[in-house]
């Protein structure tokens, strides 16, 4: 075999520019998967009158006009920005940690988040009816602000203890331990409230994306774009920093620099969708490795693109397994993320020699 | 004689503990590092090889002195400045995922591509050129995970040349290969340096490799000074038997000896390759081999018998036969006394 090889001229050199065929076929399942979640629920409307009423024609019947515009269609869309900023985010945090079960859930990132959502909510003692509704627009700026600072502490605070260990494992426990942490603040904070913020906050801790509406969206989408936006610069150094922060170092790349935008960019994407859409688990951690093990690459100029359109579609289905078309029901998101996320990571954990050759776990 | 790479001079290396008294490893370090050289930075474990090498790569800051990259203040360049001129390779076998051989030194290109990082038609000939410069072009579409420890310390070279610098510095590149590896290894450094008029600087503890390929050694022994010169140069001053003075490096084969001085001495009669080897084992086993009087007991004769070496071992008493180098060995110990000469 070898012979063989070495005796051909040229070997057939790669091809490094983008896969996109890949990126078009992703895409297309991510259009058919929003069709289908305006057209599912506990009303069934046909895909050709979903797709009459987004072109601006008026329905067979008058409610489905409402319900796909005001209801089905804001929910899609915050399920779409939400499941593209947590794979980035995730995405960014494992190659930033060069740690394979690195995610904004799990590194306490969320929990951060959640804090600074709390302080918000329960600290300003907003109204009891929703724990978002209420909020004017200077409200809902300083809730993301107070999000988006809550996960870059967080962060900030585990990439500062990181540099002092090496190992991955502790990581990942300092990161447990920032959430314990922040979540013990966060209960200090429940324990002064009345019951019925209490309840407001659990149910948010469940994870939706049904309670954002388009005025919140106005708000939510741009910083996720901006996010998003930032990663997608930050490729280049990504791919550098898959070598160590040493190689990447001798390769030219400003590290203080580029670990800052990453935290920016980490934090906004991670800080915004917690605080309209709760801490959601799993997407952060399972999207960017599906990537990995679809596309084979761990380049980031890839797994950028394929982990927002993929995170995007995964979070899409959740959502939809979540409504139970068809019932009155609805499950927790949380519940199904992690139905669908939980056997991801063990297969992770289970294939712990491939992960050791991925990573310097 | 053309302009130096890489000067240093008064340089001084070692750590700046937070809140303490810098600790100085080696100070007064004047060193060079000429187009198309390869040198070889060698020294016990301690004595601050990687330090030093650290130090000249821009990682470390240096406590006293200057070193001048190009003319040029090492701390005056930015990192992308730097990623041009000098490139690494480090011990750290580094685990890079899913990354072909190809997109590894592709990653070379980091200092020259746009924001995006997409390689240009040039770029990918640089990288292209790289491969095939470390013999490694077969492996371009292997992933990194399947690759051997030898293949991947290839890529990583062929990384390193793919950012076309003018010097090229190895920590340790040879630690972890086998030795028809590190021979290989050694011969591409060698290889490279000259034809590609860049300079190599590479520590090792290879020291029977460094002697032999070596254009010049830096010899760094613990507490310093560091000296510098050819090998054998450094051989004949004397200066390895001072830097590895526990361990008896040998100067007339250039290694190093595992056994102390043996103090019985054996006649050994015989010639060519067997008597080379013979004296080999005997020595192994704890005697000196002689070109004693043909009185001299004991005595070891090598001789041809039907076709197939064989050793007769004659004591005063006694002659025994052997027919490999092991029943010989045996056989000294069995019959020869060590303690009384």
């Amino acid at each position: 075999m070898e012979d063989i090889r070495d005796i051909a001229e040229d070997p057939p050199w790669p091809d490094s520019g983008l896969r996109w065929g890949a990126l078009i076929g992703l895409a297309m399942a991510l259009l058919g998967s929003f069709l289908l979640s305006l057209a599912m629920g506990s009303v069934s409307i046909p895909l050709a009158e979903v797709i009459a009423i987004l072109w601006g024609e008026s329905p067979e019947k008058a409610s489905w006009g409402h319900i796909v515009l005001s209801i089905r269609l804001p929910r899609a869309l915050t399920g779409i920005l939400a499941g593209a900023a947590l794979s980035v985010s995730g995405l960014q945090m494992q190659t930033l940690f060069r740690n394979p079960l690195a995610d904004p859930f799990i590194l306490g990132i969320s929990a951060g988040a959640s804090l600074g959502v709390a302080l918000v909510v329960l600290g300003t003692g907003a109204a009891s009816a929703g724990l978002l509704i209420n909020l004017g627009l200077g409200g809902h700026i300083s809730l993301v602000a107070a999000a988006v600072g809550g996960a870059a502490l967080v962060l900030g605070l585990v990439m500062a203890v990181g540099q002092r260990v090496q190992h991955a494992m502790t990581l990942l426990i300092l990161g447990l331990m920032f959430g314990y942490l922040t979540s013990a603040l966060v209960s200090v904070l429940l324990y002064f409230s009345i019951p019925e913020q209490i309840q407001t906050y659990v149910v948010w801790t469940l994870g939706s994306f049904g309670s954002v509406t388009w005025s919140q969206l106005r708000l939510l989408a741009p910083v996720i774009l901006l996010g998003l936006g930032i990663a997608h610069i930050l490729a280049k150094p990504l791919n550098a920093l898959l070598l160590g922060p040493e190689y990447a170092r001798s390769l030219g790349v400003g590290l203080r620099q580029s670990r800052g935008w990453i935290i920016v960019s980490a934090a906004l994407l991670a800080g915004a969708v917690t605080a309209y859409c709760g801490p959601i688990g799993f997407l952060g951690v399972a999207v960017p490795h599906l990537c990995r093990a679809l596309f084979r690459t761990s380049n980031h100029r890839l797994l950028l693109p394929t982990s927002a359109i993929l995170g995007a579609l995964l979070a899409l289905v959740a959502d939809l397994v979540a409504r139970l078309p068809g019932s009155q029901a609805t499950l927790p998101l949380n519940a199904v993320t992690s139905l669908i996320g939980a056997p991801v990571v063990t297969w992770i954990i289970l294939r712990r020699h491939n992960l050791r050759q991925s990573f310097s776990a | 004689m053309t302009d130096s790479i890489l000067q240093t001079s008064g340089l001084g290396i070692g750590y700046r503990p937070k809140n303490l008294a810098p600790k100085v490893v080696a100070a007064d370090i004047d060193v060079e590092l000429f187009p198309g050289e390869l040198v070889c930075l060698l020294g016990p474990n301690g004595a601050g090889k990687s330090t030093l090498m650290r130090t000249l790569a821009g990682l470390q800051q240096p406590l006293a002195g200057a070193v001048d990259l190009i003319g040029r203040n090492l701390q005056d360049f930015s990192p992308a400045e730097l990623a041009r001129q000098l490139s690494l390779v480090l011990t750290e076998r580094i685990d890079t995922g899913n990354l072909t051989a190809y997109s590894l030194v592709a990653l070379g290109r980091y200092p020259y591509t746009g924001w995006s990082g997409r390689l240009s038609e040039a770029d990918e000939r640089v990288v292209r050129w790289a491969l095939t410069s470390v013999g490694a072009k077969a492996l371009a579409n292997r992933n990194m995970i399947e690759l051997s420890d030898g293949e991947r310390q290839k890529i990583m070279i062929a990384r390193a040349l793919a950012q076309e610098p003018k010097l090229i510095v190895l920590d340790e590149p040879t630690a972890f290969l086998d030795l028809p590896r590190r021979v290989e290894l050694m011969q591409l450094l060698r290889q490279l340096a000259r034809e590609t008029g860049r300079a190599i600087l590479l520590s090792t503890h290879d020291l029977d490799l460094a002697l032999r390929s070596a254009d010049r050694i830096w010899l760094l022994p613990t507490g310093g000074p560091l000296q510098v010169g050819a090998p054998e140069d450094l051989v004949l001053s004397g200066a390895f038997q001072q830097t590895f003075a526990e361990i008896e490096f040998e100067s007339h084969t250039g290694s190093f000896r595992l056994q102390p001085q043996p103090e019985v001495e054996i006649a050994l009669v015989g010639q060519g390759l067997q008597a080379l080897w013979t004296r080999r084992a005997m020595e192994r086993a704890g005697f000196r081999a002689g070109n004693l009087s043909a009185q001299h007991r004991p005595r070891v004769e090598i001789s041809e018998e039907q076709g197939q070496t064989t050793w007769h071992l004659k004591t005063i008493h006694q002659n025994h036969r052997c027919t490999s180098l092991y029943e010989l060995v045996q056989s000294l110990h069995d019959n020869i006394n060590q303690d009384q000469p």
